[in-house]
């Protein structure tokens, strides 16, 4: 808006006489001048605002002087009044000339502080039931020390403020004064000052001669920027799919909440008894009641073929980069889902199987999805029509039906890639996963074998935290069975990796956060999401 | 994953070294189990808690874990377990009648004989039987374990099925004697015991094995009898195993012998039983403890493994894994593996493969990055559509928002004055009512968000982009999803022509122009959008809009709606301010 930055006119009035204009005529007159002498009833605050509106135009100089002053309480206030305590108590007992110990006057706690100090000072003495004086005059010296603080706001033996503060006749306040004198651009008058460069000071030349409030490089810029900002997970997320794009990874399509038990388990090798699938880990699906038999799925594959075309050159006559593509053979679904079927119940492909009757209901059930790798096993199998070496990934949420704590949410995301290829080898599964992982600069990975259902052998992936100073579990991998491999037609030869994280868990420990609802839900604080810095996971 | 807890002492001992706690964790880190945590100092005597494996059911003791890291380090030999029949040559015989396959058809048994329990071999004894219970045996569904003092009870044996009023006997630590249905009435409120009743509950029949005198045993998978309970001064166990499951029955028979025979005074046998079992064709001797031999390509093992070992060096490791393995002489690659009937785990020579490449340290293998010839880097298309919204709206000065997927039913209809149109998910066993259905509208999340950030600066704006899920009966998961972009005004005033705005700027984006509904018929290559008044109980009549989308060449169809909340919804939601929302399917523009 037009005006609000222009030129500033002399400071409003406030009271009956401007402070600064004040301060101004105090510093034309003296070389000095101490702001808590000459003007010992404005607020500091006060004093300094109008110091820094000169100085900052460099009008006057100032320093600050901190020093501590020592102030009468009430009841120090008191005995500069009336005589202290024991004095009190030593003249009461002189003009009576004798006084009972019951008496009245010695009744209230300050008298019988007095009486105390009246004996030590031996000014009076205890003659049977009664009080007598022992001198005819005294000298009342804590009202003399506080006499001196009253008038100087300070002791005159600096030793004596422990006791008298303990005491409680004095206290001490912090004072703050400020020393001013005139500065390089002195002037007896504040000049009308721009604060902006407008476009009519630049047609009308004013610019030439106009004179530009200072500005004041201490203070930030303007905050409300109309800023947008991208959710933090999501930008992890994007960070991990820039890693996967590097690598020549295609991202699998995981617009599929709702799975079936085939392809989340069973197609898994995940056996129908498997703790994984109790109600009390998965989520299942009440309606729709029940599944259709496992087939193909046109819209995962219309995304597939999709991102497989844009990578292919027909006139591209150099070497393949690829081994040549076979004639595509027919995904046969009832024949997979036999040897699924087969290699639970009675064993194949080299395997004894689990041996247990295998229910047709249990792949016919609906789950919500406890992991991306039911879609993964969608690709694989769908690799099987014409296999070849492939690098899929994905980031999705995922559903467990776990009860919510600070590091569980009954929805989560996860990382997973899978790689297909010839002859690949355990020992090359962990130098991709020290490559992968070194983009987000974690090195040091260590290997733990561990269990899977559908891997085999299973790695759980570790890496030194430096700030824990312990090795941390960041992911799990491994080799997929041959049992669910084999089971979709894919050639023995062809062997794959598979490994996965969250995207929770990499992204709370890089940036402190312990709670998981404070970066996944409706929990999440908005200022969190405005404030939260670029994501660069390469850098420490 | 069990974790089982054993005395650190007593362990340290039998490993025959102290280890200190690094040196521990890395064996386990090796081998492949995990130290979860080391009472020293909060309890006594200190326990190593230790995390196994879910399918080392070898490993739930102490005498296996022992044993498997023995003679991992090469401390030991695998034991070899034998059958040693009584003296007389007179098995013990299990008749099984033909009603036990009505409820519980399979069982195993086994003798443990001249056995010395000392305290901490007795409570291993049991604790492994429950942890048995709760893992393999799937909360004694699949399978059930008795173990009695086979000095109170005489052979022969019958496992029968009977109706439960026809049961009567004195349970485990009960004086008293009960019937079937009694029982289940005594301990519906065990909190121990209730959650297996409902395994027989219903049955006509209940299992129930009896001795030679009618004396029960046990009634599995519920509870033993209280005569013949086994105690410190037990020196021959009578083990009975029930299962629906065939495979499991014998897995747990086998773990449960080779862990414990290890105490009897001729360490490793163990005194097989006849069972009978003729009407399904179960008639046998149990246990059999003859290792399962199988053969394992060392070309597989050292090709996945990326070495190059001699197969006497691949039988040497595999030896560390409890395998007896010995290179075929009629084979070049072969190598003969007995596995010993304690791993169960192995299905296939992939699990050989695994065990060969742990003795031989995983971080020991050559690291080296796979040469791959696949590389087409490639982004989902609907992500890519996505994400050009997503930076659109935040370059708009819009905030991202992650609201949950799962919300409640009325989150999703009552609290939008909608009513149920049948298209939601419904989830069957969700933990609470904040979990009831798969969201179909970006909206609740938005909106909680807001009603969670309220002490936030207004005007807020959020938005999303991301998947809400229906039911589609052609499918095969019989739903769908679909990509959703969301966004909320939330201020002093409702801000419609702020999400208006925002719908411009984001189809202006996806190169749509703004047209009218005229001019959308008659040009029918034109592709832009127009917007209609809309009749709709979510928003403040006369303020709401539905967004109408025209490709080229194809037919206008309603993409979503926009407007200002009705102060009802805004009310559900407890904010006190309005908001205006907008909300429309972006798939279309795929």
């Amino acid at each position: 808006m037009p005006g609000t930055r222009g030129p500033v006119p002399v400071p409003v009035q406030n009271g009956d006489r401007d402070l600064t204009l004040q301060i101004l005529e105090a510093v034309d007159e003296n070389a000095s001048v101490k702001t808590s002498e000459t003007f010992p009833n404005a607020s500091q605050t006060e004093v300094k605002a109008a110091l820094d509106r000169l100085a900052s135009r460099q009008m006057i100089e100032y320093e600050t002087d901190d020093s501590e002053e020592v102030v009468l309480t009430g009841e120090g206030q008191q005995i500069v009044d009336e005589g202290s305590h024991e004095f009190k108590v030593w003249d009461a007992v002189r003009k009576a000339g004798r006084m009972s110990l019951k008496d009245q006057a010695l009744a209230t706690p300050s008298a019988k502080v007095g009486q105390g100090n009246a004996f030590k000072l031996k000014w009076i003495k205890k003659d049977g039931d009664s009080l007598i004086p022992l001198t005819d005059s005294v000298t009342d010296t804590t009202r003399e020390v506080l006499q001196y603080v009253a008038e100087h706001r300070a002791l005159q033996n600096p030793r004596d403020l422990k006791d008298l503060r303990k005491r409680t006749l004095v206290t001490t306040q912090k004072i703050i004064t400020y020393d001013a004198r005139k500065g390089p651009r002195w002037a007896r008058d504040i000049p009308v000052e721009v604060t902006d460069l407008t476009a009519d000071m630049l047609a009308d030349g004013s610019w030439k001669t106009a004179n530009f409030k200072p500005y004041n490089f201490k203070a930030l810029g303007e905050q409300s920027q109309g800023v947008g900002a991208l959710h933090p997970l999501n930008k992890v997320r994007e960070e991990f799919r820039k890693i996967f794009f590097n690598l020549g990874f295609t991202e699998m399509p995981t617009g599929r909440f709702v799975d079936t038990g085939f392809w989340n388990f069973d197609a898994l090798f995940v056996p129908q008894q498997h703790p994984a699938r109790d109600m009390q880990d998965t989520f299942y699906v009440s309606d729709p009641p029940e599944a259709g038999p496992p087939g193909p799925d046109p819209e995962a594959d219309a995304a597939l073929n999709a991102m497989e075309e844009e990578d292919r050159d027909e006139e591209d006559s150099d070497p393949p980069t690829r081994p040549t593509q076979q004639p595509t053979k027919h995904l046969d679904y009832a024949q997979y889902y036999a040897n699924v079927r087969a290699t639970h119940q009675d064993g194949a492909f080299g395997s004894i199987g689990y041996r247990y009757p295998y229910n047709d209901a249990e792949p016919r059930r609906l789950v919500l999805r406890t992991h991306t790798t039911a879609v993964s096993t969608y690709c694989l199998h769908r690799l099987a029509a014409n296999p070849r070496p492939a690098k899929y990934f994905s980031i999705d949420r995922v559903f467990r039906n776990e009860t919510v704590d600070a590091t569980h949410l009954a929805e989560f995301h996860q990382v997973e890639g899978v790689i297909a290829d010839y002859g690949l080898t355990l020992g090359g599964l962990q130098g991709f996963l020290r490559r992968f992982f070194k983009k987000m600069g974690l090195v040091g990975l260590k290997f733990k074998p561990a269990y899977n259902p559908y891997t085999e052998p299973s790695m759980e992936v570790f890496a030194y935290h430096r700030g824990l100073g312990k090795l941390v579990e960041i992911g799990n991998s491994g080799m997929f069975r041959p049992e669910m491999l084999l089971a979709m037609g894919l050639p023995e030869d062809l062997r794959v990796y598979g490994f996965g994280l969250s995207l929770e868990r990499p992204t709370m420990i890089k940036y402190g956060v312990n709670n998981i609802r404070e970066l996944l839900g409706h929990k999440v604080d908005l200022g969190f999401i405005e404030g939260n810095a670029a994501v660069r996971l390469d850098k420490a | 994953m069990p974790t089982i807890g054993v005395n650190k002492a007593e362990l340290y001992k039998e490993l025959g070294k102290e280890y200190t706690r690094d040196d521990f964790d890395e064996l386990c880190f090796e081998f492949g189990i995990e130290l979860d945590e080391d009472t020293t100092g909060t309890e006594e005597p200190p326990q190593l808690k230790i995390e196994i494996p879910a399918n080392r059911y070898d490993m739930l003791c102490f005498e296996g874990i022992a044993m498997n890291l023995n003679v991992f380090l090469g401390r030991q030999s695998m034991p070899n377990y034998t059958l040693k029949p009584p003296s007389n040559g007179q098995l013990l015989t299990v008749t099984v009648s033909e009603d036990t396959a009505k409820i519980r058809q399979y069982f195993s048994c086994a003798v443990l004989r001249n056995i010395k329990f000392t305290k901490a071999r007795y409570e291993s004894f049991i604790a492994l039987q429950d942890k048995l219970h709760q893992n393999l045996a799937r909360q004694r569904t699949l399978v059930a374990i008795g173990t009695h003092d086979l000095d109170t009870i005489e052979g022969p044996f019958t496992y029968e099925a009977l109706p439960p009023d026809e049961i009567k006997f004195a349970p485990l630590n009960q004086t008293k004697e009960m019937t079937g249905t009694q029982m289940m009435e005594f301990y519906e409120k065990d909190k121990h015991l209730s959650r297996y009743l409902p395994i027989i509950r219903s049955s006509p029949v209940y299992p129930i094995i009896y001795d030679k005198n009618r004396t029960v045993l046990s009634m599995p998978p519920i509870i033993n009898s209280n005569h013949s309970k086994i105690t410190l001064d037990t020196k021959n166990v009578f083990i009975d195993i029930t299962a629906t499951d065939k495979t499991k029955l014998e897995i747990v028979n086998h773990i449960i012998v080779t862990m414990f025979s290890q105490y009897c005074e001729e360490p490793f046998t163990v005194e097989p039983v006849k069972i009978i079992s003729d009407h399904n064709g179960e008639t046998r001797e149990t246990p059999d403890l003859t290792p399962r031999s199988t053969q394992a390509s060392a070309a597989y093992i050292n090709s996945v493994c990326g070495l190059s070992e001699s197969r006497q060096t691949l039988c040497d490791l595999l030896k560390k894994m409890c395998y007896h393995a010995k290179p075929s002489t009629t084979d070049e690659d072969i190598l003969d593996v007995d596995i010993p009937v304690t791993r169960a785990d192995v299905l296939h020579q992939a699990d050989i493969m695994e065990d060969a490449a742990i003795a031989y340290g995983f971080n020991n293998l050559p690291r080296h990055f796979p040469t791959t010839q696949a590389a087409t880097a490639a982004a989902l298309p609907i992500n890519k559509l996505a994400d050009i919204v997503r930076l659109e709206s935040a370059m708009a000065g819009w905030a991202e928002v992650m609201p949950l997927i799962l919300c409640s039913h009325d989150e999703n209809y009552a609290w939008l004055n909608k009513s149920d149109d049948g298209k939601a998910v419904r989830l069957a066993n969700p933990k609470t009512a904040e979990y009831q259905i798969v969201r179909t509208s970006l909206l609740p999340g938005l909106l909680k968000t807001i009603r969670e950030n309220r002490r936030h600066a207004v005007p807020m704006k959020i938005f999303e982009v991301s998947d809400v899920a229906f039911k589609d009966a052609k499918a095969e998961r019989r739903s769908r999803n679909e990509r959703h972009f969301a966004a909320c005004w939330y201020g002093k005033s409702a801000g419609f022509e702020q999400v208006h705005g925002l719908l411009d700027r984001i189809m202006l984006m996806l190169k749509s122009a703004f047209i009218t509904r005229e001019d959308g018929l008659k040009d029918p290559a034109v592709q832009g959008y127009w917007i209609e008044e809309v009749d709709d109980s979510t928003y403040l009549p006369g303020h709401a809009a539905a967004i109408y989308l025209q490709l080229a060449g194809g037919k206008a169809q309603q993409i979503g709606t926009f407007g200002m909340l009705h102060p009802t919804v805004l009310k559900h939601f407890e904010l006190p301010f309005p908001a205006s929302t907008l909300e429309l399917n972006v798939e279309v523009f795929l």
